[in-house]
């Protein structure tokens, strides 16, 4: 019964976003109040909608209703209740209704805060994320029904993907949809203003705000993913340019250009067509990212049984939404004038270039990512692009960029004077270049690789330190009351821009420096790496809820002084028999010891890999800081006073005529 | 002598253009050298892969036909699509769901021996997952084989 009524639910949903989609479009351009004022109740039922359906799916998973197919084949009744719940998001099918509901949120999140709004803009906005809305729930429906019942019902469910068992399975999706789909709203304002005429600064402030969550929250879900990759998969790797990672990352970048280019669209009028362009590929590669996931054309741990009717649903969607929005913007923005005048060396310049150069590097990780898909699409032959290629790549891309990340924020708008950021940037260059030298030898050996790396970073942190300095003279008061009057917008900034500069010493430290080693050990060998030595103490056998498991037992020292004992795991799953390696981390701020079972040899002894990090939990620090950054300029001021500014003029318009 | 606005601007976009030439030409390089292609069992059989430059191979894993070494990290085992076989050597720990008579990519080269030394054995996420390059090449071999199958019938 209760599955029924999600997929009734479901059926309601798709007729209430049918009408969201078509009439407040019409009415915002007919000038019919009554067509749009229908927008926001129909929004909120639409979304009341997929909520009944997302609770109903959630319960079949949680009480363990395996006449529903997609329940048996995704959970099982001795799988913990926290995974049995995020078991509804496990399959291609829930994740598509998460998808959808995460729309929604949005969807009622615009329409809840968007009271300082025009009707008409409110009417377009969510006219938009209905069609889209539209077409992802025709999705569900038509190709992937998640409510599917089985006849006869299963005995037992065929189990989580054991690599899915894990506390990431229930944060990392819903933060990387609450990204991938945010972008859907920077797209509507987009398409919107387009539709309306109305490509001024007031559309980049509406938007802004919007943009920068959803980019904070695809931030988040990155990191947790390559966490969680991390630490599960066995092998300590944190990044493996895979596809599906691509296909994540490219909205990232592109969203990352859309920040910045959206402050210039606000801030002085410029870029706009351009940053129209912008919010309109971010959400089309959000769009992308979602086919090649979830249509089974990439072979990883997200790609799901293949059904071509599927892929061919999204492609076509992916090619109308792609399609229409650039033609509206074809044929729309050449009527859209230039905006204020600026300099070749000015602050509008540095944050264009910055729009380059992360624009190519989406470019580049685009080429790498699809071209294999290409070929094999057209039968000419498997090949593949591994990590080497993005590597050489993004190092030569992102230098420029770490370096204007330095100059931009100082320079000034419209017109800069090179002389004088010189002036400024001096000593931040001599310190970055001298730390920079000097600090890899209290590592242990200098690499110019890592002074490279060391080289970046350090000067993130000395411009960024010029910068502060900069802003908190010439007010009154001591240092913290000068610091505190400055806006959390611009804080904002300088957490997000230091946790690049963490994250980059992350990665260099972790090239540069890390020991991974391959070794057989029987009960009592030693192992030495990164100075701590491990003695392999034998294993015994362990039960877990849904596994049995063979735990390994490692007493590390170091200098002689015991410092812990770790416990790697080799699990098998009692539903599927699947092995599973579960790795043993001690993380500490300077590098991460992290041993994991291989196999068992013979006589007791075990292959075994045992690593050594360092600085690795700077890479994850580094993503934090860039997100909190991100929420720390949506708490600004600014954003609040402007709504309920415009709040009152729309109030007080309406009641003058 | 003083440059107009104008032609100040077309020098900057000229120079934009340049940086951008460049930048693709680099991108490009780089992508054509680190390519990775796709060699069948049956393709290295018939010397169609590359000497010392490092490619992929996909197949079954054949029955039995896993070795250790004594140092307890070398292993030897064959990679199969039917047709044709390829010793490989491969030194590390093998992912977690590498089963003989499952489907297995691996990177590497080919030796001087005559064996396939991988560096990387891929480690694929669920067990009744076959890797679509592993597919291909034993779908390819069955295809061969029906084929001369065919063309044997018409002779006789």
């Amino acid at each position: 019964m209760i599955p029924e009524i999600g997929q009734f639910a479901l059926i309601l949903a798709l007729l209430l976003a049918a009408i969201q989609g078509t009439l407040p479009l019409v009415g915002a351009g007919k000038r019919i109040p009554a067509w749009m004022a229908l927008a926001r109740p129909v929004a909120q039922g639409q979304f009341l909608f997929v909520l009944v359906a997302f609770a109903c799916l959630a319960y079949a998973f949680v009480n363990s209703d395996f006449s529903v197919l997609n329940v048996a084949t995704n959970s099982n009744s001795q799988l913990p209740l926290q995974y049995r719940f995020a078991a509804t998001w496990g399959s291609h099918e829930g994740s598509m209704l998460l998808w959808v509901f995460m729309l929604g949120a949005w969807t009622v999140a615009v329409a809840l805060k968007s009271r300082h709004l025009p009707d008409e803009m409110v009417a377009r906005v969510l006219g938009v994320m209905g069609l889209v809305a539209f077409g992802f729930l025709l999705f569900l429906l038509l190709t992937s029904n998640p409510f599917d019942r089985l006849f006869p019902p299963a005995a037992d469910g065929r189990d989580l993907n054991p690599l899915l068992q894990d506390p990431g399975m229930v944060f990392h999706p819903p933060l990387l949809y609450m990204g991938y789909v945010g972008f859907s709203v920077a797209f509507a304002f987009a398409i919107a203003a387009l539709i309306g005429g109305r490509l001024d600064a007031t559309w980049a402030r509406w938007s802004r705000p919007w943009t920068t969550l959803a980019w904070s929250f695809l931030t988040g879900g990155i990191m947790l993913g390559s966490w969680w990759a991390y630490y599960e998969l066995g092998w300590g790797g944190w990044w493996f340019w895979d596809p599906v990672e691509n296909a994540s990352f490219m909205p990232w970048l592109i969203g990352t250009a859309l920040i910045h280019s959206l402050a210039v669209t606000e801030k002085r009028g410029t870029f706009k067509a351009w940053t129209v362009l912008l919010a309109i590929c971010a959400f089309s590669l959000s769009l992308l990212g979602t086919f090649l996931v979830r249509s089974g054309v990439l072979t990883s741990v997200h790609a799901f049984a293949t059904d071509p009717r599927r892929g061919v649903f999204i492609l076509a969607f992916l090619a109308l939404v792609i399609g229409g929005s650039l033609v509206l913007f074809a044929t729309r923005a050449p009527k859209v004038g230039g905006g204020g005048r600026f300099e070749a060396v000015s602050r509008e310049t540095f944050l264009l270039a910055n729009n380059v150069l992360l624009i190519a590097a989406a470019g580049s990780v685009l080429l790498g990512t699809l071209y294999p898909l290409f070929l094999d699409a057209l039968n000419l032959g498997k090949i593949s692009v591994g990590p080497p290629y993005f590597d050489t790549v993004f190092v030569p891309l992102m230098t420029p960029l770490v370096f204007l990340m330095g100059v931009g924020p100082l320079a000034r708008w419209k017109e800069a004077k090179l002389p004088d950021l010189w002036q400024r940037l001096k000593w931040a260059l001599a310190v970055s270049l001298v730390t920079a030298l000097l600090l890899p030898f209290a590592a242990g050996s200098w690499k110019p690789l890592v002074s490279f790396g060391l080289l970046l970073a350090a000067w993130i942190v000395t411009t960024t330190f010029v910068n502060v300095r900069e802003r908190s003279r010439g007010v009154r008061g001591g240092i913290v009351a000068q610091l505190a009057r400055q806006p959390r917008s611009y804080w904002g900034m300088i957490v997000a821009h230091l946790g690049i500069a963490v994250f980059i010493v992350g990665v260099t430290m972790v090239k540069g420096y890390e020991t991974e080693r391959d070794v057989r050990m029987s009960v009592g060998d030693k192992v030495t790496v990164g100075g701590y030595t491990l003695r392999f103490d034998g294993t015994t056998e362990a039960t877990g809820p849904n596994y049995r498991a063979a735990r390994g037992a490692f007493e590390v020292s170091r200098d002689g002084q015991h410092v812990t004992t770790q416990f790697p795991e080799k699990r098998v799953y009692n539903a599927g028999g699947m092995p599973m390696t579960e790795a043993a981390i001690r993380s500490t701020p300077l590098g991460d010891l992290y041993v994991s079972l291989g196999e068992p040899v013979d006589g007791g002894a075990w292959s075994v890999r045992v690593y050594h990090k360092p600085f690795i939990t700077w890479i994850w620090g580094g993503c934090l800081l860039m997100a909190l950054g991100g929420l720390l300029a949506l708490s600004d001021r600014r954003y609040r006073v402007a709504m309920q500014r415009e709040a009152s003029a729309a109030g007080g318009a309406t009641a003058r005529s | 002598m003083t440059i107009k606005p104008r032609h100040r601007r077309f020098l900057w976009i000229g120079a934009g253009v340049a940086v951008l030439a460049v930048a693709v030409a680099l991108v490009l390089n780089a992508f054509q050298s680190n390519l990775v292609f796709f060699f069948s069992p049956s393709d290295i059989a018939e010397n169609r892969a590359p000497q010392g430059r490092p490619f992929r191979i996909g197949g079954l894993v054949e029955d039995r036909s896993l070795k250790r070494e004594a140092d307890g990290l070398t292993v030897r085992f064959n990679v199969t699509d039917t047709a044709k076989t390829i010793p490989v050597v491969y030194t590390g720990i093998l992912p977690d769901l590498f089963k003989e008579g499952k489907g297995v990519v691996a990177q590497g080269k080919l030796g001087p021996d005559g064996a396939f030394h991988a560096t990387e054995v891929l480690a694929k996420h669920d067990e009744n997952y076959m890797p679509p390059q592993a597919a291909d090449a034993v779908s390819r071999a069955h295809d061969k084989a029906a084929m001369d199958k065919a063309a044997k019938t018409l002779k006789n």
